[in-house]
């Protein structure tokens, strides 16, 4: 057996400096592709809409590029609309996130029984998730009809006149919600299950011991448990309201978002001003102000959750 | 807390007096069983959940003339195939369908590829750097693309491609989310001993990767890409604005029909339940995969 022999095969015609070398940097021929794409068409864009809110920038003329300082910030400020789409964003969040959230966390608290058909349960909460938005708004715009939708005849048969689920606002942004809702609530019941099943069981028994009723099991051992879990989905569903889109654009169809704007997101009005009216510079600064209100959510949490977990510490 | 203990069963009593003594008794969460209350509130939330779906059906198969009227039609009608036949010549939802397949087949073969690339390589290989760009990958994971669609718009259009499949795949290949998933799962289900036995034989990275990790990894990678595949045949905001009516995908041609051009609602509910069909049929294939790797990819995040 001579000394180099058990070398030679593995490596053949690499002298091992080159070898070293190629060790050395092949890890980052494995991230590379990713990364690639990663800088072209997720970073660069992400970054880039600052730079592209400080132009005029029109639809049919993307190469050409005028300095316009924060002009397009000025005209948002400015128009109306935006302040309405601000305000319908946060309303139409809150209608849907709060109940879709507090309904999840129940169907999770039942989902986590001892159940026949668990499986069966789980799979069929989440059939709305497998749904485009596209076709729940469509099938919803339907069923919230004025004159011949389902859901007007049935609170018609307990005597609730025809709601007009189009040009009510208050009306407009439930029925807007509704599909959110229905979406997502399945969604987040399963990973609040996910989150409850992590709860070691020592908790509940030292909590059965000491005599602690259902009730207070659920608010004293699950709901701390559950606590990153729910900040987590609170995250997740807010920045999902921030950028609501295509619910608002297809119940009627118009990028308006109802005839007197009644349901306007900032998702659809960004879609209004970039592809409607051709602005595609102001449609960046837009966008920038989603940015900047998603980042404010994510530090309130973040802060939220620091400050009770600090507290907690200090107990 | 002991001390404060209050009378617990005064509460729930009325509503539900038989189920109370049973569930006292077994304690901890996972192992409590579930009463017929739990049952009724879970059919309720089944039904809610499935009735959308029912509704398609039944419209879709009826005529315009049935779904104007009151009280409504709620059985399924004779209309069904009619219905199909006009939303295909209406709304080529035949070229939407198979744009969306190639659209959604591609971005998943490339993600779940890429993905489990990079998740190797920030799971298993030491490189200088690998915590910056892990941290830059999982920092954007929150931030949702839609920001970044006019620069990504204006790119498109500087390379010629509106309108074209690829402005919709290659953008869709990005997935920050994939990266972060399959370096944990990687983590987790590849011992550091099986790659360090494979360099002792002298086996290259690359080799080690296609003989080791993948077969490994094969489990995170079907999960991730159900999970891409279905996220890219629903994406809606990117596809619409990339695309038109000459060369859609499901989705664009569902904003198409909802855009107003087509006024018979049984024939946008028949577009409807075509477009969903594919997914339903994955998901009622593959539904408890799915459901597990929500699951997982809750407690990893």
């Amino acid at each position: 057996m001579t000394l180099t022999a058990p070398t030679r095969p593995l490596a053949p015609s690499r002298p091992p400096a080159a070898r070293r070398a190629w060790q050395k940097l092949s890890p980052y021929a494995y991230i590379a592709p990713f990364f690639t794409l990663f800088a072209a068409f997720g970073l660069f864009p992400l970054l880039y809409t600052a730079f592209v809110s400080l132009y005029r920038v029109e639809l049919q003329t993307p190469g050409d590029m005028e300095w316009r300082g924060l002009g397009n910030y000025a005209a948002l400020l400015g128009d109306t609309f935006f302040w309405t789409s601000l305000r319908n964003t946060f309303t139409i969040g809150v209608l849907s996130t709060v109940p879709q959230l507090v309904m999840a966390l129940g169907l999770a608290h039942l989902l986590n029984y001892k159940l026949r058909g668990r499986t069966f349960f789980r799979t069929a909460m989440l059939l709305p998730y497998a749904t485009s938005v596209a076709a729940a708004t469509l099938v919803f715009a339907q069923l919230f009809g004025r004159d011949f939708g389902l859901v007007n005849y049935v609170l018609g048969l307990v005597g609730i006149g025809p709601v007009d689920w189009q040009t009510g606002t208050t009306a407009s942004q439930i029925a807007v919600s509704s599909i959110v809702i229905w979406r997502w609530t399945g969604y987040n019941a399963l990973i609040y299950l996910a989150g409850m099943q992590s709860i070691p069981h020592e908790l509940y028994e030292a909590a059965e011991m000491d005599g602690a009723s259902r009730w207070r099991q659920f608010f004293h051992v699950t709901l701390p448990g559950l606590r990153p879990t729910i900040v987590f989905t609170v995250v997740v569903s807010t920045i999902g309201a921030t950028q609501l889109f295509g619910e608002p654009l297809l119940f009627e169809g118009s990028v308006s978002g109802g005839i007197s704007h009644q349901y306007q997101t900032l998702g659809l009005y960004l879609y209004e001003q970039g592809w409607g009216f051709f602005h595609l510079g102001r449609a960046a600064a837009i966008a920038w102000v989603m940015f900047l209100l998603i980042l404010l959510v994510v530090g309130v949490n973040a802060a939220i959750a620091g400050r009770r977990s600090r507290k907690e510490a200090g107990r | 807390m002991t001390a404060l203990a209050d009378p617990p069963v005064s509460r729930p009593a009325p509503d539900v007096p038989a189920r109370t003594p049973r569930r006292r008794r077994s304690g901890a969460g996972r192992t409590m069983r579930g009463g017929k209350l739990a049952y009724a509130v879970l059919v309720v939330a089944v039904l809610v959940s499935a009735f959308p779906f029912y509704w398609t059906v039944v419209a879709a198969s009826r005529s315009n003339a049935d779904l104007a009227q009151v009280p409504p039609a709620l059985l399924p009608g004779p209309n069904l195939l009619r219905n199909f036949e006009a939303v295909v010549e209406e709304a080529d939802i035949g070229k939407a369908l198979l744009n969306s397949l190639v659209v959604s087949g591609s971005i998943t073969l490339g993600t779940v590829l890429c993905c489990t690339l990079a998740g190797f390589a920030f799971a298993k290989l030491r490189f200088r750097g690998r915590g910056a760009l892990l941290a830059i990958t999982v920092g954007t994971m929150m931030i949702p693309p839609q920001l970044g669609v006019i620069p990504l718009f204006m790119l498109i259009a500087e390379l010629q491609w509106v309108n074209q499949l690829q402005a919709v795949i290659l953008p869709g290949l990005v997935s920050a989310f994939g990266v972060f998933f399959m370096r944990q799962y990687l983590v987790q289900s590849l011992p550091d001993e099986l790659i360090e036995a494979a360099r002792v034989d002298g086996a290259s990275t690359a080799r080690i990767f296609w003989s080791i990790v993948v077969p490994v990894a094969r489990p995170g990678m079907a999960v991730l890409g159900l999970l891409t595949f279905m996220a890219a045949w629903n994406d809606f905001f990117w596809p619409v604005v990339a695309l038109s009516s000459s060369e859609p995908t499901v989705q664009v041609a569902l904003r198409q029909l909802g855009g107003g051009y087509v006024n018979d609602q049984s024939v946008i509910m028949a577009g409807t339940l075509l477009g969903t069909l594919p997914v339903l049929l994955v998901f009622g294939l593959l539904g408890r995969q799915i459901v597990g790797g929500i699951m997982q990819g809750a407690v990893k995040g």
